[in-house]
C-alpha cells in the first residue's frame, strides 16, 4: 500500500470569505464549507453536520465555532467535533495560508490523521 | 594597540550597544562610526511626539557631540556606506572616507516599505521613518489642507495624530477591517478606531488604494478601487518596514529577509556582526526597541570576547498617542486549548483580555489601561502558572496579595468611602448601611432606597457583590433570564442600556454591557443586530453575519440544504399572469414541489441555492417582490374577499389588507408577525388568531391582538374599536411599533402583552394620542430604511458571495 501524500490544493483567497462568514467548494461528491473566524483563522470541514447533515458553511460563526442552521448543533471548526452534550463529528481539512491565498489538504481529513 | 571597531549606522541599537561596550571595557576599541544621517544619536521612538509637537529634536538626543568626544569615538555624520571590502578589512563611504576594521557591526536598520502605486513618485508622498520625514510632514501641515495616510498600524496612526495635532485634516486607510489588526484582537481594534475617531482623524478601513492623484506635478488625492476620491495634500505611506539588507548582500554576507546572524549576533563573515532592525534571526525580523536592546546587550559581551546567546524576543507594543492607551502582546487568536479571561468597563473605557494555555498567558491585549501592561508581559515572558491568582489575575497586580482574594473579598476589602455607583455619587457605606437599617434584601431595594445602580447599571455587579458580603447566604440574585452565556444581562436591560447609552454597533454594546465573549454567539449576535436595527435605523449597519441563514440569503433552508422561495402576493390576491411566471421558473428551474401556504401564499420548495439569484430575476419581471416567508419580520396579510364578492361583506377587508401589506412589508420585528382581515364576523380570513386581526363590522373596525396559532393556541384579545381604514393603519402601524420597540427577540406579540399587560398596550395605543402618534411616526421613518426589495438588490449583485460556491475542484480538474 502506498504511504498517503498530501494533496494541498488552492481553493480560493481570505478576502473571498466575509468574516465571521463561510464559503462552499465543491470536490466531487462532496461539499467542504471554509470557514474565516473574526480573527481571521481559516478552517475547513466537511458541510455536513453530524446530526442530519445540515449545511454547516450557512450556519452564525462566534469564537471558534459554527453553530448548525437546521437544530442548533455547535460544532469545533477546528476539530469538527460537537461541543457541549452533543455527540459526533464531522470530517475537518487541514488549512494553510499562502499570503491571501487558501490551501486545503485533500488526502489528509481528520479520520485519516487519527488512524494514522 | 586597541583593536578598531567600525560600525554602520547610528540608530539605537548600536547606541545601545556602545553604551554596554563602554560601561564593560571603555578602551578595548577605538570605535568608528559611519551615520547616513547627518545627526548625532537620537531616540527614533520619540518621533511621533515631534511630529505633534510636544517635544522638539534637541529633547530626543540620547548621544550629544559631547558624548563621542568624551568616549573618542570618531563619528563620521552624513557619511553613506557604499562598499565593504572584506579581504582588505576596511569600509568606503560615498563621501569617499575610509576606514579599516578588526571588527565590524553592520546596522542599517531598515526602510519604510513604499508600495509602487501610480503616482508614488509625486512630491507630496512621504514616508515616516526618520526626522527628515518629520520636518517634511510639520512643513506640509503649516500649509493646512488634507493628509492621507495610508497604513493603519503602528506608525501610521501615529502619523496621523501628531498631523492632526499640526491641524490638518488626516484620512486612515486602512487595508484590514479593523486597526491594527496584527497587535489587536477586532474588539480592541474597534475601541481604538473609536478613539482616532473622536480626535477628528477620518478612518476608512477595507480602503485598497488604486492610485495617487496628480495636479502640477505634486499630489492632489488618491483614489480607492471602489472609486471614492480623497483630496490630499500630502500623503503618508506607513504600511511597515523592511530590513536594509543592500550594502550587506553586495559584500555577499548571507541575506535573507534580514542579514542573517547567528544567536552570538555574527553574521556569515566571522569579524562581521550586525544588529537591529536589518537582521534575521532563527527567521525573524524586529522592528520594535526592546528586542534590539537585547541584541544590544549580547553583541557587546561578544565583541569582548564573550560567549553570550540571543534568544530571539517575545515583542510587546504600545500605541504612542497621548491620550489612548493600548497595549499589546503574545498571541491572541482564540483557539481550541485556549482559555481567555476577559474584563470589560464600559464607563470607563476599558477591555482587558488575557489568552491562557494550560494556565499560562500566551497572549494581553489591554485598552484604556494599560498599567499592568508590564505585569502581564512578564508573566508571560517567563511562562509563569497563574493558577493561584486566577480569579483575579485580570484585576492587575494590586489584587495579588498573599492569599488568592475572590471577587467579593475584593469588593468587602474596599473602604467605606470607596465610590459604587458613579453616576448616583453613592459610596460603599450609603450602600451597605441602607441593606442592614432598612433590612433590604434584592438588588430593586436597593435601587429604589439608595439610586445605586439605577441609572447606567454598569454598577450592578458590584452592588450585587456587596449584597453578598453584607447579608451573606440570605441575597439570592434576582432571577432575570441572562440573553445568554455571553452576558448576565436580561434582554429588557440590554434593550434599555443600548437606548440608554446611544450604542450604535455590535462592537460598542459587548464593550460597554462587558460581554464576557469577544464575538458574541449564535443566540446574542441576531438579537443584538435586531435591536440596534429596531433602535437606530438610520444609523445601523446591518451585520448579515449575525443573522439566521435565512434572513442572510432571504430564502427558507430546508433540511436538505435546498431553499424554499415565497414571493408576496398582496393581501393573498394574485393573477394568471403571476401563476404563470411561477409555473414557468418551477419547470426552468426544475422546482420539485409547490405548495399553497397557510398564510395566502404559494411557496417554491426544493430551489438549489445557486440558482436563488436568478429565480428571483425571473420573478422580479413579472413584479414579484420578496414574501419575507423567512423573516422576524411582516410575514402575511390573510384577507377575505369582503365587499367585492361577498354577499355577507361589510367593508373592503381584501384593499384594506394589501393597504396594510404594502405600508408595512419590510419592517424587522422581535419574531414573525402575521395578520388577517376579515370582512365581517364570520372572520373567513381567520383573523382572532393573528399576531394583529382586523374584523369589519358595520360600524367600523374591531381591532384583535395577541392571538396565537402555533405553540400555543390563543384566541385575539380586542384592542378597541376605530371607525375608518385610515385609523386602522394608524392604531396597528403604532402597535407594531410599540412592540418592536419593548419586545424581546423572538418574543411574540401575544407574549409580550402578557408581559406587559394588555391594558397598558391599550391605554398606549387607544386612548393616549400622542404616544400612538409617536410610535407611528418612528415606525414611517423607520421604514425609509428597511423598503428595500432584498431579492431585486440581489438579483442586481449583491452578496454574490453567499450565493456561489467558492470553486468547484471537480471543474478545475476536468479541466
Amino acid at each position: 500500500m502506498s504511504e498517503v501524500v498530501p494533496n494541498w490544493v488552492r481553493v480560493g483567497r481570505l478576502s473571498d470569505i466575509p468574516r465571521r462568514g463561510a464559503r462552499r467548494v465543491r470536490n466531487g461528491a462532496i461539499t467542504i464549507a471554509v470557514f474565516r473566524t473574526a480573527e481571521n483563522r481559516v478552517f475547513a470541514l466537511e458541510d455536513k453536520c453530524p446530526h442530519k447533515s445540515g449545511p454547516l458553511s450557512q450556519g452564525i460563526i462566534h469564537g471558534d465555532c459554527v453553530t448548525c442552521p437546521l437544530h442548533n448543533w455547535v460544532i469545533s471548526l477546528e476539530t469538527g467535533e460537537a461541543q457541549e452534550a452533543d455527540e459526533g463529528g464531522t470530517l475537518s481539512f487541514p488549512v494553510k495560508l499562502d499570503g491571501d491565498d487558501i490551501h486545503l489538504d485533500l488526502n489528509f481529513p481528520s479520520s485519516l490523521r487519527k488512524s494514522a | 594597540m586597541k583593536q578598531k571597531l567600525v560600525i554602520i549606522g547610528n540608530g539605537m541599537a548600536p547606541g545601545r550597544m556602545l553604551e554596554h561596550l563602554f560601561d564593560m571595557d571603555p578602551d578595548a576599541f577605538e570605535v568608528t562610526i559611519f551615520n547616513a544621517e547627518p545627526r548625532v544619536n537620537y531616540n527614533r521612538l520619540m518621533l511621533s511626539p515631534v511630529l505633534s509637537g510636544e517635544k522638539t529634536y534637541s529633547d530626543i538626543i540620547t548621544h550629544d557631540d559631547d558624548w563621542y568626544r568624551d568616549h573618542q569615538v570618531t563619528l563620521h555624520k552624513g557619511a553613506r556606506v557604499s562598499q565593504i571590502d572584506r579581504n582588505a578589512k576596511a569600509v568606503t563611504a560615498e563621501n569617499g572616507i575610509t576606514a579599516p576594521y578588526d571588527k565590524l557591526v553592520i546596522a542599517t536598520g531598515s526602510l519604510p516599505i513604499m508600495i509602487p502605486l501610480p503616482g508614488h513618485t509625486l512630491e507630496g508622498v512621504l514616508v515616516y521613518r526618520d526626522l527628515d520625514d518629520v520636518e517634511q510632514m510639520l512643513s506640509a501641515a503649516k500649509a493646512g489642507g488634507r493628509a492621507v495616510v495610508i497604513g493603519g498600524g503602528l506608525l501610521g496612526l501615529e502619523a496621523a495624530a501628531g498631523l492632526r495635532e499640526q491641524g490638518m485634516e488626516v484620512t486612515v486607510l486602512h487595508l484590514m477591517p479593523t486597526l491594527m489588526e496584527r497587535q489587536l484582537d477586532p474588539t480592541a481594534g474597534h475601541l481604538l478606531e473609536d478613539a482616532i475617531v473622536a480626535r477628528g482623524i477620518e478612518v476608512i478601513t477595507e480602503a485598497n488604494t488604486e492610485k495617487i492623484l496628480e495636479k502640477d506635478g505634486r499630489v492632489a488625492g488618491v483614489l480607492l478601487d471602489d472609486g471614492r476620491e480623497i483630496e490630499a495634500s500630502i500623503v503618508v505611506m506607513a504600511v511597515g518596514i523592511r530590513p536594509s539588507t543592500a550594502l550587506a548582500a553586495s559584500a555577499d554576507i548571507d541575506c535573507n529577509r534580514g542579514i542573517v546572524v547567528g544567536d552570538d549576533m555574527r553574521t556569515s563573515d566571522p569579524d562581521i556582526y550586525a544588529l537591529g532592525e536589518c537582521i534575521e534571526h532563527r527567521g525573524l525580523c524586529y522592528g520594535l526597541v526592546a528586542p534590539l536592546y537585547e541584541m544590544a546587550k549580547v553583541l557587546a559581551e561578544n565583541l569582548l570576547g564573550g560567549t553570550s546567546e540571543y534568544n530571539g524576543s517575545v515583542t510587546a507594543t504600545k500605541l504612542k498617542v497621548t491620550g489612548i492607551d493600548l497595549y499589546s502582546s503574545g498571541d491572541f487568536i482564540d483557539d481550541e486549548d485556549r482559555e481567555e479571561i476577559i474584563l470589560r468597563d464600559g464607563m470607563a473605557g476599558i477591555y482587558k483580555r488575557l489568552v491562557l494555555n494550560d494556565n499560562r498567558i500566551i497572549g494581553a491585549v489591554l485598552y484604556g489601561e494599560t498599567s499592568d501592561g508590564p505585569w502581564f508581559f512578564d508573566l508571560l515572558k517567563k511562562q509563569t502558572d497563574i493558577s493561584p491568582m486566577r480569579d483575579t489575575l485580570i484585576f492587575g497586580q494590586a489584587y495579588q496579595g498573599g492569599a488568592p482574594l475572590d471577587p467579593t473579598a475584593a469588593v468587602a476589602a474596599l473602604p467605606d468611602n470607596a465610590e459604587i455607583c458613579g453616576c448616583n455619587g453613592i459610596c460603599k457605606s450609603q450602600i451597605t448601611t441602607a441593606i442592614t437599617e432598612m433590612g433590604l434584601t434584592s438588588l430593586d431595594g436597593v435601587r429604589a432606597h439608595t439610586k445605586a445602580s439605577s441609572s447606567c447599571g454598569t454598577c450592578t455587579g458590584l452592588v450585587e457583590q456587596l449584597l453578598t458580603v453584607t447579608l451573606g447566604d440570605g441575597y439570592k440574585p434576582s432571577a432575570v433570564t441572562p440573553v445568554c452565556g455571553c452576558t448576565d444581562l436580561g434582554h429588557d436591560d440590554v434593550r434599555h442600556l443600548i437606548r440608554a447609552r446611544a450604542l450604535k454597533t455590535l462592537p460598542a454594546v459587548m464593550q460597554a454591557l462587558e460581554w464576557k465573549t469577544s464575538c458574541g454567539c449564535a443566540k446574542c449576535r441576531p438579537a443584538l443586530n435586531y435591536y440596534l436595527i429596531s433602535d437606530w435605523p438610520a444609523e445601523y449597519e446591518d451585520d448579515y453575519q449575525s443573522r439566521f441563514i435565512n434572513e442572510r440569503v432571504h430564502a427558507n433552508i430546508q433540511k436538505d440544504g435546498t431553499y424554499s422561495v415565497v414571493p408576496r402576493m398582496w393581501g393573498g390576491v394574485t393573477s394568471a399572469t403571476e401563476l404563470r411566471t411561477i409555473a414557468d421558473v418551477a419547470d426552468k428551474f426544475n422546482i420539485p414541489t409547490i405548495k399553497v401556504t397557510g398564510g395566502q401564499r404559494i411557496d417554491m420548495l426544493g430551489v438549489r441555492k445557486e440558482d436563488l439569484p436568478a429565480v428571483w430575476a425571473d420573478l422580479g419581471e413579472a413584479g414579484f417582490v420578496s414574501g419575507h416567508a423567512y423573516a422576524k419580520g411582516l410575514r402575511t396579510v390573510k384577507t377575505c374577499v369582503g365587499t367585492d364578492w361577498c354577499r355577507f361583506g361589510t367593508q373592503d377587508s381584501t384593499g384594506l389588507g394589501i393597504r396594510i401589506e404594502k405600508f408595512m412589508w419590510g419592517s424587522w420585528t422581535p419574531a414573525k408577525v402575521k395578520m388577517a382581515v376579515s370582512g365581517c364576523p364570520r372572520n373567513c380570513a381567520e383573523a382572532t388568531c393573528k399576531d394583529i386581526g382586523i374584523i369589519c363590522v358595520d360600524s367600523g373596525f374591531d381591532i384583535h391582538f395577541a392571538g396565537a396559532a402555533g405553540l400555543d393556541i390563543k384566541g385575539t384579545e380586542v384592542l378597541g374599536h376605530v371607525k375608518t381604514a385610515d385609523e386602522v393603519l394608524e392604531h396597528i402601524v403604532a402597535l407594531t411599533q410599540m412592540y418592536r420597540e419593548q419586545g424581546h427577540y423572538l418574543e411574540r406579540i401575544y407574549k409580550w402583552a402578557n408581559r406587559i399587560g394588555l391594558d397598558e398596550v391599550r391605554r398606549q395605543i387607544m386612548e393616549d394620542a400622542a404616544a400612538r402618534q409617536g410610535y407611528f411616526d418612528r415606525f414611517v421613518f423607520s421604514q425609509k430604511f428597511a423598503q428595500v426589495d432584498p431579492w431585486s438588490e440581489r438579483v442586481s449583485g449583491k452578496d454574490k458571495h453567499e450565493f456561489m460556491p467558492m470553486s468547484d475542484l471537480t471543474l478545475e480538474a476536468a479541466e
